[in-house]
């Protein structure tokens, strides 16, 4: 019967999440730019969240790189048009599949740990005995965290990705699809522009700043116990890729919409 | 005694969750280096009492004097410097599981600046045998370690600033009674070392007799009682009498059907 008050409800706690969300954000933000830093801290994350994620991401857009190149050469072949395949799988890669795929994979490995080891500090206390230890949670957990996402995400991840993705179509189309490996490396060259790098590049950045505010948001404030870790890194995962795919769409509009 | 001012003053402390009452008017002064325990049943807002004083939880009303300075309402900049007198042994001992345990017992010297690595890390394995353990627990990560090593990790960390102020969260709950009877020990002599003014809380009678100099009793959100160690067994109170004796007949109803 209260159809209408359950849509005003729920629109009414959406935005009080959105609104928390944000200070959190602006919080975060801040906290990074000024003193004290941790740069030892900073590190530590910089090689769990780059180093550490090269193998999936690697691996994922290997393979679908190569998927790419067998339905474009598949659909291509109608209008005997195989000859585009580099330029579309090299296209398709840099301004879509790496970007997304990457953000997709590190939100499942990153945002997850994240949310899972900053509940667990939360339930176990070790964030108030941070403070106690004139310490302040936000400068020691969550900026470099958001800063190492921020680095580690445009300067290796995407690029990672991006790379691997257009090896997987080349590697298919040279050994499976009977492509000249020369022919095909300048056509990805030569129809690759600076623009689609920018585009690939301005993802990353986005969807990393996604990736660590929706972990860290959702860890830091956990409630409860094991049961409130599980339900925190769900959230995490759950609305970093939500993020992320309207992101996406987001920027595409603002590179590409003529 | 009488011109002295108490290290700590709470005065109509309130805290509640939504429409739970947790702290209903909470009253209670500690003097400089004086041992107090607060006792009291589970659930009944000890921790909540210890959170507010340190600002870790914001609370409602009342007022919380630290060497006589107002703690409500105060800058974030003033609380941090105030802060720095405390140190505090949560109940679950609260380690950083992704550091060893030296760098947990370092980790208030290294964040305050008061020391290089190096020297940190020798005052940390100098705090870790005042309590009992030998330096190569210092390498060790705080999971390999049992309860009672956990809580005594906890506790050289808590002194290794040398606060002014110690808090100890139910330092026995989960320890055998021969650990209990040692932490309680540690307990006494590293407050008496660092000269600190100490707040326990537990619901171990055995704490209390080892530990207290005062004793306050919290019940439904107020202090219904506080005395010396030596009136606690006639204390003119059934709930202290039912308390220490673990009765469960008595004014002290548990709130098992609740909820
Ligand atoms: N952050 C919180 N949010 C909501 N309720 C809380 C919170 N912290 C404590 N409480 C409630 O306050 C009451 C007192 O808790 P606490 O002080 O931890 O008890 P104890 O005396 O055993 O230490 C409990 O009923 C607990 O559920
Ligand atoms: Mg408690």
């Amino acid at each position: 019967m209260n159809f209408l008050a359950v849509i005003g409800r729920v629109a009414i706690s959406f935005l009080q999440a959105a609104g928390k969300i944000g200070l959190f954000a602006v919080s975060g933000i801040t906290h990074m730019l000024t003193p004290p830093y941790y740069p030892r801290e900073l590190f530590r994350q910089m090689i769990n969240i780059g180093y550490y994620s090269l193998p999936v991401v690697g691996l994922t857009t290997l393979f679908t790189g190569a998927a790419l190149a067998v339905n474009i050469y598949e659909g291509s072949s109608r209008f005997n048009a195989e000859s585009t395949l580099p330029t579309i799988v090299v296209i398709g890669i840099v301004r879509e599949l790496g970007p997304t795929l990457c953000g997709l994979i590190v939100a499942g490995r990153v945002s997850a740990s994240m949310a899972a080891e900053l509940g667990t500090m939360r339930v176990t206390e070790q964030i108030d005995a941070l403070v106690t230890l004139s310490t302040d949670p936000f400068k020691y957990l969550i900026a470099p965290r958001i800063l190492a996402t921020l680095i580690m995400m445009p300067l290796m991840l995407v690029v990672v990705a991006d790379t691997i993705g257009v090896l997987g179509g080349y590697l298919l189309a040279t050994s499976k699809l009977g492509f000249n490996s020369g022919n095909y490396m300048k056509s990805t060259i030569d129809f690759l522009e600076t623009i689609d790098v920018m585009a690939s590049l301005t993802k990353a950045t986005v969807f990393g700043f996604f990736i660590a505010l929706m972990g860290c948001y959702h860890g830091f404030n956990t409630r409860g116990g094991a049961q409130g870790v599980g339900i925190s890194t769900t959230n995490a995962v759950v609305s970093a890729c939500i993020m992320i795919l309207l992101s996406n769409y987001v920027v595409t509009e603002m590179f590409f919409s003529s | 005694m009488t011109d002295m001012v108490p290290k700590i003053s709470l005065k109509g402390l309130r805290k509640t969750f939504g429409p739970k009452v947790v702290l209903d008017s909470v009253d209670l002064e500690v003097m400089p280096g004086e041992s107090m325990v607060i006792i009291g049943g589970s659930g009944s807002g000890k921790s909540v009492t210890l959170k507010c004083i340190l600002g870790l939880l914001i609370a409602d009303g009342g007022s919380i004097k630290i060497d006589g300075q107002e703690m409500i309402g105060i800058s974030n900049s003033d609380r941090r410097e105030i802060l720095t007198k405390f140190g505090m042994l949560f109940q679950g001992a609260a380690l950083f599981d992704s550091l060893p345990v030296w760098e947990n017992v370092a980790f208030g010297l290294l964040a305050q600046r008061l020391y290089n690595r190096t020297d940190a890390k020798e005052i940390a394995i100098e705090k870790l045998r005042r309590v009992g353990l030998s330096p190569d627990v210092g390498s060790l990560s705080p999971a390999e370690l049992s309860g009672g090593m956990q809580k005594r990790v906890g506790l050289a960390r808590a002194i290794a600033a040398n606060p002014d102020i110690i808090f100890f969260d139910e330092p026995t709950t989960g320890l055998d009674p021969i650990m209990s009877d040692v932490i309680n020990e540690l307990i006494v002599e590293c407050v008496k070392d660092v000269g600190a003014t100490a707040v326990t809380i537990t619901h171990d009678m055995s704490s209390v007799r080892k530990i207290a100099d005062n004793v306050a009793m919290i019940y439904h959100g107020n202090i219904i009682w506080t005395g010396p160690k030596n009136k606690i067994d006639h204390s003119g109170s059934d709930y202290i009498d039912q308390f220490i004796n673990g009765k469960a007949e008595g004014p002290i109803k548990m709130e098992i059907l609740k909820g």
